[in-house]
C-alpha cells in the first residue's frame, strides 16, 4: 500500500490511516499539515495552493521510493491538496506503518522534510489586508531580511 | 528553426505575464541558454540567474542539452506543505 495523490477536494486524514493500518503493524505516525492564520507577522486569511502536477506526482513518487528504501515502510501515503484553502485547512497529509514505531515516525517526517525542498507546489498567500504574496522560503533564509 | 515550449509557474509566470514561452533550440542549447534566453525577456530581469528548471519532470544541471521534444518547466522556490 503505497500512493501520492494531489487533489482538490478535502483530505479525510482518518481515511489515511484505515487506508495503511493492519493487524501486522504495531505503529501507524500520520503527519498532518494545516493553514496557519499568521507567516511572518502577517495576518493570513486563505492560502491559494498551486502545483506543476505531473512533476509533483512523480517527485513524489520519487520521496516514497526513498522513504521505502531508508526506513523499510512500505504502507506509506502522502495526499497534498491545491486549490484555495481556508484557514485550518489540511493542506498535506502523510501516514506510514509499520511494525515498529521508530522507522514509522521517522519516515513521515522525512517525506514532509523533502515535500518543502523538492515538490513543485506554490503557496499564494492571501492578507487580511487585501494582499497577497508567493511564499518564498528561501528568501527567508537570507541574512538581509534579519 | 526547432523550438521548445518552458512552462511557467507562480511567480516566474506572474513575471513574465504568461504561462509558458516558446523559445528556439539548436544542436548543443542547454539549460542555462535558455534560462539566459528567458531573462533578456520583457518583465524577465529580474528572475534569478540559476533558476531550478525541470526537463522531462526530474530536476536538471544547467550544463544539460535540451532537445525539442523535451518538456521543460522553469521552477520558482517551492513552498509545498
Amino acid at each position: 500500500m503505497r500512493r501520492a495523490s494531489i487533489l482538490t477536494g478535502e483530505i479525510d486524514p482518518g481515511s489515511l490511516i484505515n487506508e495503511v493500518g493492519s493487524p501486522q503493524y504495531g505503529a501507524i505516525s500520520l503527519f498532518i499539515g494545516t493553514v496557519r492564520e499568521v507567516n511572518e507577522g502577517r495576518s493570513v486569511s486563505a492560502i491559494e495552493y498551486s502545483a506543476y502536477k505531473s512533476m509533483a506526482r512523480a517527485e513524489l513518487d520519487r520521496i516514497l521510493d526513498e522513504a521505502e528504501e531508508r526506513f523499510g515502510v512500505s504502507a506509506l501515503i502522502v495526499e497534498h491538496r491545491i486549490g484555495l484553502l481556508a484557514l485550518g485547512d489540511v493542506s498535506v497529509a502523510i501516514a506510514a506503518a509499520h511494525a515498529h514505531r521508530a522507522p514509522a515516525l521517522d519516515c513521515t517526517r522525512y517525506v514532509i522534510e523533502e515535500i518543502k525542498k523538492r515538490v513543485p507546489i506554490w503557496k499564494n498567500e492571501h492578507y487580511t489586508d487585501g494582499t497577497r504574496e508567493w511564499v518564498d522560503p528561501t528568501r527567508a533564509a537570507q541574512p538581509s531580511r534579519a | 528553426m526547432s523550438t521548445v515550449t518552458v512552462q511557467l509557474f507562480a511567480s516566474y509566470a506572474d513575471l513574465l505575464g504568461a504561462p509558458t514561452v516558446e523559445l528556439p533550440v539548436r544542436p548543443g542549447t542547454t539549460v542555462q541558454d535558455l534560462v539566459d534566453s528567458i531573462r533578456s525577456l520583457p518583465g524577465a530581469s529580474s528572475l534569478p540567474s540559476t533558476p531550478r528548471v525541470a526537463i522531462n519532470r526530474s530536476f536538471a544541471a544547467s550544463d544539460q542539452l535540451v532537445e525539442p521534444s523535451d518538456e521543460i518547466a522553469l521552477i520558482p522556490p517551492v513552498a509545498g506543505g
